[in-house]
């Protein structure tokens, strides 16, 4: 299988007045192409800052990540961050805007996701006026739209209630799954891990070190269907005693 | 409709006529009052002057074809400061921003001029700009424009970091940052800037008037003062009053005009 990204002995230090803080210490993993890998650990345990550094938003401190030539990126954060000026057409291509490739073109593409995606009528209307699920499939459209090689999302359905949480990450695996999309998720829900990625890795608590890795291969199509699949409970269990409890 | 939502929108009608007329009847009662009063030498009319004199002083004003030409020089000068308050409010506000480690450096200062009383500043102001025009500019903007730094730039630093987060994963430049972010989200900051400096701009007027001026409202009441025409003052303060409410109403009016977008 073809490696978009190599992590090598990745460390992160972080500096404050009381003292340096370690917060991720010698990860190495691979990522995939066409893969759905999963990053889990408890809250705090450093797996937003990995995303950041993978994303460019944040400077690692030693180690090195070897990025497939031209690699285009695309972050997904926990909540849709849609801006409320601007109707859900505009919102959708503020990535290509920012990059300046508004082309006819990409607009196209742009409006085909958003309608084949059920947002057909909502184009001129402002975020207010969606539902948080919708919203949410926006957001996941403006990071489509600027066609990402890998897409990194970040806790990406936290932000809702369990119910819509439930249906928008059936949405979203549809979405990436018709996209043909490499997607790196971090999470702190195991089910929700489980029901999404071919692959997971568990970090420890701070500072984060990788402590198993699982490939996961469940019976369903849908992230919902999955949550019913055989193994599920079995797995479910491995993966809460593989981590680390802040209690 | 509902019978009783039907009563309900009259029982809302009925309320804002019967605040409207107690308004207009205490206007008109304390008018009466005053002229009653004044009238039955109960209150000194030297001082305190009545609403018919009041009255007929802003027509004697209008006959000689003065009052306008003061409310036009109040009404330039404001407007003056106001223009120059906010634009020269936004770019400081923007400097600031764009140099976090200026606006820490700046910070106790901003906040010392803020709390100094800019009246005191008066007498420095004309020696440094001049008896004219200039100087209540000056003084206008001193009362203005830090609260319009202030005001601006708390807008700007408040923006949510999500959306600083998305906007920088897609590589945006600082200026993209400003242009697409921080100023959209401050808009409503940047409005509401503009209510309190119009005051802030008349306040500062009125000051500077008071200070060196050959024409004005401000300049109608330090003259009424001097040479005890207090009606020319009552008058100047009444004028005054009714512009201020318009200006304020006028930026009420572009506010509501310009946050209807979303």
């Amino acid at each position: 299988m073809n490696k978009l990204l190599e992590i090598k002995n990745l460390s992160k230090k972080y500096h404050t007045k009381n003292g340096e803080i370690s917060a991720i210490d010698n990860i190495s993993f691979d990522v995939y192409e066409k893969e759905f890998l999963c990053i889990i650990g408890s809250s705090g345990c450093g797996k937003s800052t990995l995303l950041n550094i993978l994303a460019n938003l944040d400077d690692l401190s030693s180690g090195k990540i070897l990025k497939k030539e031209n690699l285009n990126i695309g972050y997904m954060l926990q909540e849709d961050a849609l801006m409320p000026w601007l109707n859900i057409l505009d919102n959708a291509l503020l990535g290509l805007e920012i990059r300046h490739e508004k082309t006819k073109e990409n607009i196209a593409y742009t409006k085909e996701l958003l309608e084949k995606y059920g947002l057909k009528d909502f184009l001129e209307k402002y975020p207010s006026q969606l539902s948080g699920g919708m919203r949410q499939r926006v957001a996941l459209i403006r990071t489509l739209a600027t066609r990402p090689d890998i897409l990194f999302l970040d806790e990406p359905f936290s932000a809702l209630d369990y119910v819509s949480r439930l249906s928008v990450s059936n949405d979203v695996a549809h979405i990436i799954k018709c996209e043909k999309k490499t997607v790196v998720m971090i999470t702190h829900d195991i089910a929700e891990a489980l029901s999404l990625a071919d692959r997971i890795i568990v970090l420890s608590k701070r500072p984060a070190k990788i402590k198993s890795i699982y490939d996961i291969s469940l019976e369903g199509e849908t992230p919902l269907e999955k949550r019913k699949a055989k193994n599920f409970a079995n797995l479910y269990d491995r993966l809460w005693k593989d981590l680390d409890k802040n209690v | 409709m509902s019978k009783e939502q039907q009563r309900y929108l009259k029982k809302i009608k009925i309320r804002k006529y019967f605040v409207i007329l107690v308004q207009v009847i205490i206007v008109i009662g304390f008018l009466a009052l005053w002229e009653f009063l004044a009238n039955k030498n109960i209150i000194n009319t030297f001082v305190f002057s009545k609403p018919s004199e009041i009255w007929e002083t802003i027509l004697g004003l209008i006959a000689q074809n003065n009052l306008f030409n003061h409310i036009l020089t109040t009404l330039k000068e404001v407007l003056i400061a106001f223009v120059l308050g906010i634009l020269l409010g936004f770019i400081i506000a923007i400097i600031l921003y764009e140099i976090p480690i200026l606006a820490e450096i700046v910070d106790p200062f901003l906040t010392m001029i803020n709390s100094l009383p800019k009246v005191a500043l008066g007498p420095l102001i004309i020696i440094i700009a001049g008896a004219n025009t200039k100087s209540i500019i000056v003084m206008a903007l001193l009362i203005n424009l830090i609260v319009s730094i202030i005001t601006i730039y708390n807008g700007f630093v408040n923006v949510d970091d999500k959306k600083m987060k998305l906007i920088k994963s897609f590589g945006a430049t600082k200026a993209q940052i400003l242009t697409h972010l921080v100023i959209p989200s401050s808009y409503k900051t940047i409005i509401s800037s503009l209510k309190l400096n119009i005051s802030m701009s008349l306040i500062g007027v009125i000051m500077g008037e008071f200070l060196v001026s050959k024409e004005g409202i401000g300049y109608l009441i330090i003259y009424g003062t001097q040479v005890f025409n207090l009606s020319l003052v009552m008058a100047g303060i009444l004028i005054l009053i009714i512009i201020s409410y318009i200006l304020y109403k006028i930026i009420i009016f572009i506010e509501s005009k310009l946050i209807k977008k979303f």
